[in-house]
């Protein structure tokens, strides 16, 4: 007994006894072993039992040593937030302080309540919840989803948020290896030292694969794992050559992307705070070298899931890497030679090895005389029908595999199993490559390829070290010259001696397991898929693998079945009598394992999950009290209270002073378009409804563009700032589309037009002042232009210079008073707001934000397109018909408005409304009814587009689309609300100043 | 005009990011023309500009202080860092071109050192190899949520030229993509 | 993501760069103010959803800022080619599912 562990052995394995680590698991302290996966160091202190399994709450053990693990699955808490569920022990390193936690289980791992479910298990059959949960109707809502909800889902999510930092990486490449194994290594020394770029990435902590289990394998004369470590020092050395390790490929997309996952820093104890937790790489690479191995089947029997029984490779590689005996008295059940290795090496390693039951009649190598030589018990013909004990495998039962012979019962502690290997296609699947069976192995392969890529070993079904290293070799070199044009001959060579044992296999239920047999023998560990619930869905009708993995949910679960689809295959295939290819295989899907969303997201968190534009001046408005909206990703200031003001307060307060007085308003997040060339004017009399050939210079035209379909798409105040160049606005949310819908114009259906288009919406920062007291404010910062009614009156344009910057003065409104707005260079955006500002406070001007803006246009009528239009109003139908053009003779829209529905009586038209009691203001969005009497559902009419409190009214107002809503001036409809019943009156849509002579003053 | 006499407030002035392997910091103030320009009066722009535009994609070029970066098959963004006024020297080409002073539209940001294009490929799916993007090259392309012009101006020196009220988040981007270079 | 090589920048580029526009080769009729409700109709509203190759607009919007047009198979999500706006509509021949795009 060494300090980590009673079943580590001295002198086995690759780690240092004096690097200890402490760690703990379900709040027991624990010493392991630097390098040490949770699952090693938790056997190496005897512990198998480490969960609860999801349905029937079985206790469960570690199966496996790898990503493929379904039942060890645990809780790792660093601190409160950082509780990940769902983490495997076979993957998770151990690090000092390592916090570990048991799973689905209360109230302890050793007793645990649910575990009622597994006595209840016939209740729990395949479909059970299709077929239980539907009647009646009502206890859906009230019993069984709230019961189901209770009993689903393995883990707990945390629920702050999670403090870790995630990276990112897009990286191009001219071969990608995925796997790190002998084959892949080979691959990647073959393709680097060719010239070509190359990234090699493994899911494990160290390179080798399963050159870190087998100790058979001599590579260029030194033991697999020790030459394994010397090819990665070899490649990492290689400038050409990036090397992951802990770098899992989880996705296989279209175009050799590949997604990976490279866990930086969970196998630290006290990670830099400033290291991400994991980095995603966005990988591009011209040629994808796929070598991910083979992964070990269990055996199918009853109680197959009993802590302690285990894949016997997973023995191996707990002994050879990390030194730790799985047991003292270790079974074996195999089908295959690769498990007579393991029982060997722990035999050699001083482990009692009751028996060895082989399945087969007469193994295919000398492995069973090598066995017995050792003095092993071998039992060739023979089956396990059974494992005794429940938190601990206790023994197993043994009878022939044929015949009626009396059960042998062989008391063990640990069992380990091997139906033989299966290649994995996963990355060749998620790259659309087609797999094929193949007849003679009974095994699915690459078949068709859809991608450049190439698999070689194991996953390619390529048997043997020696067959493995030379094919991926020959595909390493290759692929690189493939990759890269000057890429040389890379003339590396590697010499094999010792292959291992690896024939052999079987696939589906084992005897013990066969049809009428009340046993649970799991073919799915992580979703409790039993042979039997297999055999239940062919039953119920379920053919295709497709419908039976539904029904039972075989392979559903996170491991994606990687143990068990083939098992499952074979289940179905022989309940149906049908050959195994033709009952198919489910194709495979990313994520080859769980990824974190984390990784998925990385630096798109908080301040980074979207943009967030700030205006110019932003600055000042804050100083000034600003309350902001969100418009889009822009921060508008949307009122600015005094002491003591609410919002309804300082809106009245703004919307009064600026008709009084004056105000100023930050309407830079405006669209700019500047519009260049001899054609200019052509170009914008096609775009919008209005004409512009004749607009003079100097002058500016209020313009609606439309779609083809005739229905209003943006609007805009447009400026001549010369005969051939125009400054167009557009709406701040229309700012992107508006300049891709005039592009595509442009490039694609006006392309002999002379004509550029250049977004300057940021160029400019732009401050309205508007109200009667705006030309007195503004007229002391103003050089170069008169400013007089006279020279400059409303919708006219000229430049000058406003605080001694360059300025582009707008004579124009949106509020119906008389005002400006100013175009200023952005960078000076600032200065001129706040000089504007401090002399304009004190003569009585206000700031005001959105909210007053909007009271104040709809105060006047003016529309906002996106409010009080959907996409299904015409010019005609906003009451704009004096803007469309009646001599043109083209525009985008000018067929559209054509069509008879869109000039049909009926249109619904924008119109005012006034509440009848003078006092209620209107939800926006409100529907409207002319008889609210009318039996439910009523007929709508209409609803409400706009709706505030005008302060400079006295009353509320709204403006609302409705049916034939011109032909209904003066008269009383209706807004049924939940409490009651609202009556307005239909006016026009001007509800101040209607002769709008306040424009001109 | 007297727009030279006062003081540009740029949106990043005084920030900083980076250790030892790289640097993000903002580039000083640039006037900056958006020249739209067709074959047939290539010539004479580069005459009056008194550089020759690049008319391979990808392609930039610079005399003095003045850099014209290709952004499509007859768009150029100019940048200049000196004292002299593009679009005043643009005046009298006397040939079909459309020029649009874009100078307070963009911000720059530079990112320098030997981690600057992993910090860049954070978020930008460029390949930013030498081979593929080398010292010149420059485009239009995306990082993270938003849309950038990129420059490389030496092996491991790139401009990143971005609209104004997106340079928060350009920098703050980068800013978490040097965390752990 | 895909790659789409654009045929004015002259290599290929991430698909973050682009932004699908729409069907291709739809020209917008000179007189378009006197057609009738049919062409109109056909014009604007109708639009083929072909299993196989597609003639798409894309515009490299994030890059040179032009619009082009692509041959897209559907079903594989392979290019077969792109080419400048305003070139003839290929005349191709229809591959094989699983073929490679050349």
């Amino acid at each position: 007994m060494t300090a980590a562990g009673i079943n580590r052995i001295a002198g086995k394995g690759r780690l240092t006894p004096a690097n200890t680590v402490r760690f703990t698991f379900d709040d027991k302290s624990f010493t392991g072993l630097a390098g040490d996966t949770l699952a090693s160091a938790l056997i190496a202190n005897n512990v198998h039992l480490v969960g609860r399994s999801f349905k029937y709450h079985r206790p469960r053990g570690v199966l496996s040593a790898g990503a493929e693990e379904p039942s060890a699955l645990v809780g790792v808490r660093r601190d409160a937030a950082r509780r990940a569920p769902n983490i495997r022990a076979t993957v998770q390193e151990i690090h000092d302080g390592l916090d570990a936690v048991s799973q689905n289980r209360w109230p302890s791992l050793g007793f645990d309540i649910g575990a009622v479910n597994d006595i209840a298990s016939p209740l729990f059959s395949a479909g059970f919840y299709y077929k239980t949960f539907m009647w009646p109707k009502v206890a859906w809502k009230h019993f069984y989803e709230p019961f189901i909800r209770n009993a689903a889902g393995l883990g707990v999510a945390p629920t702050e948020i999670d403090p870790d930092h995630y990276a990112s990486r897009y990286v191009h490449c001219d071969v990608l290896v995925i796997g790190g194994g002998a084959a892949g290594l080979a691959a990647a020394l073959a393709a680097a030292e060719t010239g070509a770029q190359v990234i090699l990435c493994d899911e494990n902590a160290q390179v080798g694969g399963a050159l870190r289990f087998e100790t058979e394998a001599r590579l260029d004369g030194l033991g697999g794992f020790d030459w394994a470590e010397q090819a990665a020092g070899r490649l990492a050395a290689m400038d050409n050559v990036r090397l992951l390790t802990r770098t899992t490929a989880f996705g296989y997309y279209a175009q050799n992307f590949v997604g990976l996952v490279e866990r930086v820093s969970d196998h630290v104890a006290a990670p830099d705070p400033d290291l991400p937790r994991e980095r995603l790489w966005q990988l591009r690479a011209r040629r994808v070298i796929i070598a991910a191995g083979a992964i070990e089947r269990h055996m199918v029997f009853a109680n197959n899931d009993r802590p302690g029984i285990m894949l016997a490779s997973a023995a191996r590689m707990y002994l050879n890497h990390y030194g730790v005996a799985v047991g003292r008295s270790v079974g074996v059940y195999t089908a295959n030679d690769s498990a007579y290795a393991a029982a060997i090496d722990l035999k050699k390693a001083g482990v009692d090895i009751p028996a060895i039951v082989d399945l087969r009649d007469a193994p295919d190598s000398g492995v069973a005389e090598e066995a017995r030589a050792l003095g092993i018990r071998v039992l060739t013909g023979h089956a396990v029908t059974g494992a005794g004990g429940k938190l601990r495998v206790a023994s197993m039962t043994v009878e022939p595999a044929k015949g009626t012979a009396k059960a042998e019962i062989i008391p063990i502690d640990a069992l380990l199993m091997s139906a033989g290997w299966t290649p994995s296609v996963h990355m060749f699947s998620q790259s659309r490559g087609k797999v094929a069976w193949d007849e003679a192995s009974e095994r699915f392969l690459p078949g068709t390829y859809a991608q450049d890529c190439v698999s070689v070993g194991a996953c390619n079904g390529t048997d043997g070290l020696e067959a493995s290293v030379a094919e991926a070799l020959a595909v390493g070199e290759t692929m690189a010259k493939q990759a890269r044009p000057g890429a040389t001959t890379s003339g590396v060579t590697i010499r094999v001696d010792g292959e291992g044992k690896w024939s052999g296999g079987m696939s589906g239920a084992a005897p013990g397991s066969t049809p009428g047999k009340v046993i649970k023998a799991f073919v799915d560990y992580q979703n409790d898929v039993t042979a039997k619930d297999i055999r239940l869905a062919v039953q119920e009708g379920m053919h295709s693998i497709e419908h039976v993995k539904r029904f039972t949910t075989n392979g559903m679960a996170t491991d994606q079945g990687k143990l068990s689809n083939l098992h499952g295959l074979a289940i179905a295939a022989e309940a149906l009598g049908r050959p195994i290819p033709q009952v198919g295989l489910t194709t495979f899907r990313p994520p080859y394992t769980p990824t974190t969303f984390g990784a998925i997201v990385n630096h798109a968190r908080g301040k980074l999950f979207d943009p967030v534009r700030r205006t110019p001046m932003h600055a000042s408005e804050e100083a000034a009290g600003a309350v902001f909206e969100d418009v889009g990703q822009w921060k508008r200031a949307w009122y600015y209270p005094r002491s003591g003001e609410d919002m309804h307060a300082a809106v009245n307060r703004e919307c009064k002073t600026v008709r009084e007085v004056a105000g100023m308003f930050d309407a830079s997040t405006l669209g700019k378009i500047e519009v260049v060339g001899p054609d200019a004017a052509q170009f914008l009399d096609l775009l919008y409804t209005n004409p512009f050939m004749k607009l003079g210079v100097g002058k500016l035209r209020y313009g609606i563009m439309c779609r083809e379909d005739g229905f209003i798409y943006d609007d805009g105040v447009v400026a001549r700032v010369a005969e051939d160049r125009f400054h167009v606005t557009t709406t701040t949310g229309g700012a992107p589309r508006v300049l891709h819908h005039m592009e595509d114009y442009l490039q694609t259906e006006f392309p002999h037009l002379k004509v550029w288009l250049t977004s300057t919406s940021e160029q400019w920062a732009v401050i309205a002042v508007q109200g009667p007291k705006a030309r007195e404010i503004v007229e002391p910062f103003v050089s170069g232009i008169d400013l007089s009614n006279e020279a400059f009156p409303h919708m006219s344009y000229a430049e000058g210079t406003v605080c001694g910057v360059p300025a582009r003065v707008f004579r124009m409104s949106f509020t119906g008073e008389a005002g400006y707005e100013i175009n200023v260079p952005a960078d000076h955006g600032r200065m001129v707001w706040d000089a504007i500002h401090e002399r304009g406070a004190p003569m009585g001007m206000c700031l005001y934000g959105t909210e007053t803006m909007h009271v104040l246009r709809a105060e006047k009528g003016y529309i906002i397109v996106g409010q009080d239009t959907d996409g299904t109003v015409t010019p005609h139908d906003a009451g704009l018909s004096w803007a469309v053009g009646k001599k043109k003779t083209d525009f985008v829209g000018i067929r559209g408005l054509k069509r008879p529905d869109l000039a049909a009586d009926g249109r619904r038209q924008l119109v005012g409304l006034k509440v009848k009691d003078g006092k209620t203001v209107l939800e926006e969005g409100a529907q409207i009814v002319a008889n609210p009497h009318q039996p439910v559902p009523m007929k709508i009419i209409g609803w409400v587009s706009s709706s505030y409190w005008s302060e400079n009214c006295g009353q509320p107002i709204a403006l609302a689309l409705i049916d034939d809503g011109f032909k209904r001036m003066g008269e009383t409809l209706h807004v049924p609300m939940p409490d009651r019943v609202i009556e307005v009156e239909v006016c026009d849509t001007v509800f101040f100043d209607k002769e709008g002579g306040r424009l001109h003053g | 005009m007297a727009e030279g006499q006062v003081t540009r407030e740029l949106p990043l002035d005084g920030r900083f990011a980076g250790g030892a392997s790289v640097s993000v910091r903002p580039a000083g103030a640039a006037r900056r023309v958006s020249l739209r320009v067709p074959a047939e009066s290539v010539a004479a722009v580069s005459n009056s500009l008194g550089v020759e535009l690049p008319t391979r994609p990808g392609a930039s070029a610079q005399a003095g202080a003045r850099a014209v970066l290709w952004l499509g098959p007859d768009e150029w963004l100019v940048i200049e860092e000196g004292e002299r006024y593009p679009m005043a020297d643009l005046e009298g080409a006397g040939v079909l071109f459309a020029a649009v002073d874009v100078s307070h539209r963009n911000t720059a940001i530079l990112v320098t050192g030997p981690a600057a294009a992993d910090v860049l490929n954070a978020g930008c799916p460029r390949d930013l190899s030498l081979e593929t993007f080398p010292v010149s090259a420059c485009s239009r392309t995306v990082l993270g949520k938003i849309e950038i012009v990129l420059w490389r101006m030496a092996d491991d020196a790139f401009r990143v030229e971005c609209w104004r009220s997106f340079s928060d988040y350009a920098f703050d981007f980068l800013k978490d993509a040097t965390r752990g270079q | 993501m895909l790659l789409i090589r654009c045929p004015y920048c002259e290599e290929e580029r991430p698909e973050l760069e682009f932004r699908h526009a729409g069907e291709a080769h739809i020209a917008r009729p000179e007189n378009i103010a006197d057609i009738s409700d049919e062409e109109f109709a056909q014009y604007f509203f109708y639009r083929d959803n072909p299993k196989g190759m597609a003639f798409e607009r894309w515009r490299h919007m994030h890059g040179c800022g032009r619009f082009f047009n692509a041959v897209r198979h559907t079903v594989t999500d392979k290019f077969v080619m792109t080419y400048k706006a305003g070139e003839p509509k290929p005349v191709l021949e229809e591959p094989q599912e699983g073929q490679s795009a050349p």
